[in-house]
């Protein structure tokens, strides 16, 4: 089905979209000329795909569950924000904040993150496959961040049990990021994550791994310049 | 929160469009910014000529231009709402003395060889119509729409600020050292009109650029003596830059084609340019200086 926001309130076609009835074996939608809205795919429920043609704003499929939405383009700020379940995948670039807070399921970006990128995230995975700007992955609590070009400054600063993945070069890490031996598990892990974003030409062993040296993790009154 | 937009043309393809472009830009970006309203565009003209922007408040147009022709001869005369434009080859210098000790009601917005400058208290939207900003061509325009956080709603509140001939700035942000850096300005001879953050910013620039710095490293500079939150566009009578400081809190997406450069807080407000979804479409990197033109 084709929702055209052009023509259709931004309200109503969410509203279309989060109320889907379970009866009707169409779930395929494709929504044109996004031209920017905010809020596009917000608090879906259901296993239903989503392609949205063209460039959207901030928030676009926040708080998903299990719906599997493409961006034919660019996000603006806090792309699948706080998602819970499902698949996002963007096109183009992200804006600043990307997967913000996500619990989980699955969030694809082909192009750009900028700064902020998974930040406090509580389970998503996220596979960036250009660069991710500053403090990304900052109080991260859990997931894998993926990043197959570089990162910016202050990399997982105050992260907690996020496993970050880069291949490229890190420009600094923040406080209590340090980098990790990669054992089996975590190449396991890792090649499964680059198959479920079609990435075939970039080898798990080629990246590296960064988490908590947990100095920061309780509070300690020795690090209090630190924080 | 506030929103800023600017178009700069590489081409001439699109000059008799630019106030049609950047009106767009500017209803769109009302939800940012609610409150105020002003844009500037830079149209070449004869050489010899300045233009004066000023707003005349609920001065009688009439008044004023009987008022003028009995203080400077040879001038032309436009008028855009509370607005109005005097065209002349009077100098700066001589002219401002004259607007500053005559005309007490009257205020410059902004002067130049090229700029005209228009802002005012309102819905952006309703800035748009009353300056018909649509009727306007050019070469470069910049706007902004307010949500004022730390100054009064006023016209002097509002943006662009222009501090120097044929500049302006619009910023989104906040400015913590602007009271340290206004008193430095002024012991250098700045002058101010209001207290708001952003003239500072761009009595910063004016100052850096009257002593023979380029526009990029003017913002260079600036971004180690400007504290604060800020996205800024500035713009001279043949250049255009933008700005992010390192933190990048304030959004900015920027489109570049064959034919144009335009900016905005959100890609929502470039969503009806021309050939858009053609774009390189990029955020301007934190601390980062984006120049066109010179």
């Amino acid at each position: 089905m084709k929702l055209d926001l052009k023509k259709l309130k931004l309200r109503n076609i969410n509203e279309q979209l989060q109320n889907v009835d379970r009866r009707v074996n169409d779930r395929n939608f494709t929504i044109i000329n996004p031209e920017g809205n905010h809020a596009v795919c917000a608090g879906l429920t259901d296993e239903i795909n989503v392609n949205i043609k063209g460039h959207v704003g901030y928030y676009c499929a926040g708080m998903n569950q299990k719906a599997n939405i493409t961006i034919e383009g660019n996000a603006g700020t806090g792309v699948a924000e706080n998602m819970m379940s499902g698949k996002v995948h963007v096109k183009g670039n992200a804006s600043q904040s990307a997967g913000a807070t996500a619990h989980g399921g699955v969030l694809i970006i082909d192009g750009d993150a900028s700064s902020r990128c998974g930040i406090s995230m509580k389970g998503v995975d996220i596979i960036v496959k250009g660069s991710v700007g500053h403090m990304s992955g900052f109080m991260s609590q859990a997931g894998n961040l993926v990043v197959c070009g570089d990162a910016g400054e202050a990399l997982g600063d105050s992260l907690y049990e996020t496993n970050i993945y880069i291949r490229g070069k890190v420009k600094s890490l923040g406080a209590d990021c340090v980098e990790k031996k990669m054992d089996k598990k975590h190449i396991k892990k890792l090649n499964l994550l680059l198959k479920q974003a079609s990435i075939k030409n970039k080898k798990a062993e080629s990246f590296k791994r960064y988490g908590s040296a947990k100095k920061l993790y309780n509070f300690k009154i020795d690090n209090i310049s630190n924080y | 929160m506030c929103g800023i937009v600017g178009i700069y043309l590489k081409t001439t393809k699109f000059e008799i469009d630019l106030g049609r472009m950047l009106s767009g830009m500017l209803n769109n970006m009302e939800s940012r910014g609610p409150d105020s309203a002003g844009f500037a565009i830079y149209k070449n003209s004869n050489k010899d000529e300045y233009k004066y922007s000023l707003c005349i408040n609920d001065l009688d147009f009439n008044k004023f231009k009987n008022d003028i022709s009995n203080k400077i001869k040879n001038f032309t005369l436009s008028q855009h709402s509370d607005h109005v434009v005097v065209k002349t080859t009077e100098i700066p210098k001589k002219f401002i003395k004259i607007i500053n000790k005559e005309f007490r009601d009257v205020s410059l917005v902004g002067y130049g060889r090229s700029i005209e400058i228009f802002k005012q208290v309102g819905n952006p939207k309703d800035i748009v119509k009353k300056f018909n900003l649509e009727s306007f061509s050019g070469t470069h325009g910049i706007g902004h729409t307010r949500m004022a956080t730390e100054s009064a709603i006023t016209t002097d509140g509002s943006h662009p600020y222009s501090t120097g001939e044929d500049e302006c700035l619009v910023h989104n942000g906040s400015l913590s050292n602007h009271n340290n850096l206004r008193r430095e300005l002024k012991k250098k001879g700045n002058t101010f009109n209001s207290e708001n953050d952003t003239e500072v910013a761009a009595g910063y620039v004016s100052n850096s650029l009257s002593n023979n710095n380029s526009l990029k490293d003017t913002l260079m500079s600036g971004l180690k003596d400007l504290d604060g939150f800020y996205t800024f566009i500035t713009g001279t009578r043949n250049g255009f830059a933008v700005v992010r400081d390192e933190i990048a809190c304030k959004p900015a997406v920027i489109a570049e084609t064959n034919n144009y450069v335009a900016i905005a807080s959100e890609f929502q407000a470039m969503a009806h340019l021309p050939d858009v979804n053609n774009a390189k479409i990029f955020e301007p990197e934190p601390g980062v200086v984006y120049s066109w033109g010179n």
